[in-house]
């Protein structure tokens, strides 16, 4: 009895043990997929999991670097930045928009387009994290924010800088604008890789200067690393890096030339382009109507947009830059001098002006009644003789007239340093053929080439394709490529970065032949059709005044200034360079709908001249009604 | 005089199971240093815990276990009445019904029950030794599942798991058959959607956020990706102890209680997990050892369940911290900061001194 109830002890002692081995076994087991757990998280996935805590430890904060400056040839600032305050909402944090709106209206000043401002902006500036809701606060209503801040959890005053263009529109198609980034801009950022530089960057350039040298007046942004908490509060700074200003933009633009010729359009829309033929660089770009840049800053209100994009004015258009016209008599001295080179025509040569050229069957008008009679090469310039280049287009050919007058630039891009150049028409058979996908429009008739003489028919050029031949003309045939810029100033070490004038190409001419253009040039100041603008200039000077019609006229039909819609009235044109012996500068003008070049443009070219070459400022000389010389 | 004073006192403390039961507090007392940098006033009121909960042990292990027998029954009884009480009386914390308020402190009851659970299943056990059958362990899991049930419902699913576990171990280590443990767990699984539909929300969200915790990253599922990438972020070395960046800068929640494991990792990395999970298991070889070396059935059980809890707590806490259990309320043994905790711990190895020091007693 004892022995068996020992036993059975035993046996249930090792019955117990074993389970107690079993329970270890299970221990180990258990603890081994905790350490193999282990193994994983620390050994193997390392590299990801401190990734993680350190991205959760460190923000990196940007700096947003100051951009660059625009001053023109002598300093005068065109474009700088100051300080100002906002009231930004950041979206995320606030619950109903609306009502913080209406309540905010409460304490500082909120108008309609504020409104209408930060709506635009939501859809434009998507994920943005905060955006403003009213810009440039006074002291005062900062003041009255801040004391009433408690109630708007999600809404901040901001210090910001903002650009700002002193000068208001004088000059806005030279310097642009910038804005706020959008969607568009976020894509072409990312395209170029410069994502990382744009962290906390709110504007980016638009248009004219501000877009193209976009790098340079943005600079490098700076960022510093905050190690924050949970909550997203820094708890200290681990580094920071300085952010690299923008460069300042010099450009060669005279602003107070630019000034004269804004002024001396007065009402009317047009371009001007005014260039140093030595150097290519651009003394004058002006495009009329002009635009308040200032308006875009802070992203403009709807209102102020739409008035800005359906105005007849087409005030957001570069038309120095990117519109086109035809050069109507402007051509006239290419013409001419093609004839030369090409060993067409000599300057004895006469025609006989009857007042049309008969061809094909169409008769083609000269502008003066019963012609100009007896006409060499150098009356047909000064008196802008058509019937002569009737003529002459036709013995020179279409495409004898694009091979020559295509080294001059005219139809095609300048390569000036600011974006958005239109290239202009330089009509050919070849030009048709590729323009044209009908077979029938695709072939090239003579009778087109006619017009083509004159500065008419297919022919469009820029405002700056203008000026830039006519800078080759009083530079003997070496042509530079325009710029705006003429340095790059970085503020840090103040080295200065000069654009280096670059030879766009070297026009081998004739200097006889040259010198005969040259002449006539002059004789269209003195005796010609530009004579009466540049009554007792105290200066020599070339030019050539031009008519280009906006709308065909019929045959036999008389052009009647009068009956002609104020939109469907000529252009003015005029292009000029001067002193005669060594220019200085030369200019193209369009006038637009303002009827005879001579009448309209030219004097607009006097008053540039004299304040450039003179430096003073003439009251428009008075214009009579169309005399003698008005013919072109 | 002054030595056998010292022997006298000394003479029920197991020096291994104290060794290494010391060496985690010390660990666990260097970690809350870390732990808790914006509150110092919890290194002090730990130390004060631990001096609390070394008595406790120390007199626990003067009591033969024959003593802890007769108190089984009234402990049980005792503790089943306050469950029953907080169910009715009790004051809500947090959403849950835990604690009873005596006027002078709180108590949480079923804290008492992780000791007295394998206390009354174990004395059960040993007076129904000579005759275990299918009736016994349904009377053990009865008494097992009744206060399971209310602490589950407090709701306290922590608790609940750790009085589950000590009271399944005992009914294991009792003998129970390998087919009815099947069944049971078994039977377990197929409960398992009736037990999704008495969950509260906040359980089921744990166990889906434990599934998936990207898919609530900023909700339920930030614990666990926190507490997963301080893990992760400590490597082999760690940070460096005071170095962790996931504490200091309050990505951790909890981090002096129940995710201070992750304080821990992140600051002592691989080697420190390996030389935590070497104190743990040469704790809990010892009590093993206690256990397969006790005289009676009861002292037997009563040891290994205590001793497995212990694994238990740990499991449960790394394997929560680490990402591959649920959230649910265990500390890290003998390392969490938290009295009450502590003290249960040190009772549980109080008993286990008692157990080992009074084996050649009770054989005589």
């Amino acid at each position: 009895m004892r022995l068996t109830e020992f036993k059975d002890h035993q046996r249930e002692l090792h019955y117990f043990q074993l389970r107690i081995g079993i329970a270890g076994v299970f221990v180990l087991a258990a603890f081994s997929l905790l350490l193999l757990r282990f193994v994983y998280l620390q050994i193997v996935q390392y590299d990801y999991y401190r990734t993680k805590a350190e991205d959760n430890r460190i923000s990196i904060v940007p700096i947003i670097p100051n951009r660059g400056l625009i001053l023109d040839r002598n300093g005068t600032v065109l474009a700088r930045n100051y300080a100002a305050y906002t009231l930004e909402i950041s979206p995320g944090k606030v619950n109903d928009l609306e009502q913080t709106i209406n309540e905010l209206g409460g304490v500082v000043e909120i108008r309609a387009s504020d409104r209408a401002r930060f709506k635009r902006l939501m859809i434009e500036a998507k994920g943005a994290i905060s955006l403003p809701i009213r810009t440039r606060l006074t002291d005062e209503e900062v003041a009255k924010f801040a004391v009433n801040s408690y109630r708007f959890p999600g809404v901040d005053i901001q210090a910001r800088l903002f650009r700002q263009y002193p000068l208001n529109d004088l000059a806005s198609h030279v310097t642009g604008y910038i804005g706020r980034i959008n969607d568009r801009d976020v894509v072409r950022i990312d395209k170029a890789g410069l994502t990382a530089n744009y962290k906390g960057t709110d504007h980016i350039g638009k248009t004219g200067l501000e877009q193209s040298y976009e790098g340079e007046l943005h600079g490098v942004t700076g960022y510093e690393q905050v190690e924050v908490d949970s909550a997203g509060r820094g708890v200290r700074t681990l580094s920071r890096t300085s952010p690299t200003p923008g460069n300042n933009l010099v450009l060669t633009l005279d602003i107070k030339l630019q000034q004269v010729a804004e002024q001396a359009f007065g009402d009317n829309r047009g371009a001007l382009v005014a260039i140093e033929p030595a150097t290519g660089g651009i003394l004058a770009f002006v495009s009329k109507p002009g635009f308040d840049p200032n308006l875009f800053v802070d992203g403009i209100d709807p209102a102020s947009w739409d008035e800005l994009n359906t105005s007849e004015d087409r005030p957001m258009v570069n038309r120095a830059l990117a519109g086109t016209y035809p050069p109507g008599s402007t051509f006239k001295p290419y013409m001419a001098l093609a004839a030369l080179e090409l060993r067409k025509r000599t300057p004895q040569q006469t025609i006989n002006d009857q007042g049309y050229y008969q061809f094909g069957g169409h008769r083609f008008r000269d502008d003066k009644p019963g012609g100009h009679g007896v006409v060499d090469m150098y009356k047909s310039i000064v008196q802008s003789c058509d019937t002569y280049y009737y003529i002459l287009g036709n013995d020179l050919g279409i495409d004898n007239i694009a091979r020559f007058i295509g080294q001059f630039g005219l139809g095609a891009k300048t390569g000036i340093d600011v974006e958005g150049e239109a290239t202009g028409v330089l009509p050919s058979q070849e030009w048709k053929r590729k323009r044209f996908k009908n077979p029938e429009q695709q072939k090239w008739y003579p009778g087109e080439t006619i017009s083509v003489g004159i500065g008419q028919g297919y022919n469009a050029y820029t405002p700056l394709q203008m000026a830039q031949a006519i800078a080759a003309i009083a530079n003997n045939g070496v042509m530079y490529r325009p710029h705006l810029v003429n340095y790059i100033e970085s503020i840090g070490s103040g080295e200065r970065d000069l654009v280096e004038p670059s030879i766009a190409r070297s026009i081998k001419l004739k200097p006889e032949n040259l010198e005969f253009i040259k002449r006539a040039l002059e004789g269209v100041n003195i005796e010609g059709t530009g004579a009466r603008a540049f009554a007792n200039a105290e200066y020599t000077s070339a030019g050539k005044t031009g008519t280009a019609q906006v709308v065909a006229i019929k045959q036999n039909e008389k052009y009647d200034e009068k009956r002609v819609a104020e939109r469907h009235r000529d252009h003015a044109l005029f292009i000029a360079f001067a002193p005669l012996e060594s220019p200085k500068i030369a200019l193209a003008v369009v006038v637009e709908n303002a009827g005879f070049g001579a009448r309209a443009a030219a004097p607009i070219a006097r008053q540039v001249l004299d304040f450039y070459l003179l430096g003073k400022q003439l009251a428009p000389p008075a214009i009579e009604g169309p005399g003698d010389e008005s013919y072109d | 005089m002054i030595r056998a004073l010292w022997m006298r006192f000394t003479d029920k403390i197991d020096p291994p199971l104290f060794a290494t039961a010391f060496t985690l507090l010390v660990l666990g007392l260097v970690t809350l240093v870390s732990a808790a940098q914006d509150s110092p006033a919890r290194i002090s009121s730990q130390a004060v815990s631990i001096l609390i909960a070394l008595a406790v042990m120390w007199t626990v292990a003067q009591f033969p276990p024959q003593t802890m027998m007769r108190f089984a029954v009234p402990v049980y009884v005792f503790g089943l009445a306050l469950l029953i009480a907080v169910a009715v009386f009790g004051d809500v914390v947090n959403g849950a019904r835990r604690w009873l308020n005596l006027g002078i402190m709180r108590i949480q009851p079923s804290e008492i029950m992780k000791i007295a659970m394998p206390l009354m299943l174990a004395w059960y056990f040993d007076k129904h030794e000579a005759t275990l059958r299918l009736r016994e362990y349904f009377v053990a899991s009865l008494l097992l599942l009744v206060p399971v049930m209310l602490i589950a419902r407090q709701p306290d699913l922590g608790t609940a798991l750790l009085v589950t576990a000590a009271g399944f171990y005992v009914i294991f280590l009792a003998g129970l058959s390998w087919k009815l443990l099947v069944g049971a767990l078994l039977g377990a699984c197929a409960s398992l959607p009736f037990l999704w539909s008495l969950m509260h929300d906040y359980q089921r969200r744990r166990i889906l956020t434990l599934l998936d915790p990207s898919s609530d990253p900023l909700g339920a599922g930030y614990h666990i990706i926190q507490s997963v990438i301080a893990v992760g972020s400590g490597g082999l070395a760690g940070k460096g102890w005071l170095r962790g960046t996931q504490a200091h800068l309050e990505f951790i929640p909890e981090r002096s209680t129940d995710f201070v494991f992750a304080v821990f990792s992140e600051e002592f990395g691989l080697i420190g997990n390996c030389l935590l999970l070497l104190l743990y298991l040469l704790l809990i070889g010892r009590g093993l050892a206690i256990a397969a070396n006790a005289p009676t059935f009861f002292a037997r059980l009563l040891a290994g369940a205590v001793t497995l809890t212990f694994f238990t707590y740990a499991f449960v806490n790394m394997g929560m911290v680490s990402g591959i259990l649920p959230v649910v309320g265990v500390p890290l043994p003998l390392i969490s900061y938290g009295g009450t905790a502590l003290v249960t711990l040190f009772f549980g190895i109080g008993i286990l001194m008692s157990i080992h020091r009074h084996r050649k007693l009770v054989q005589t």
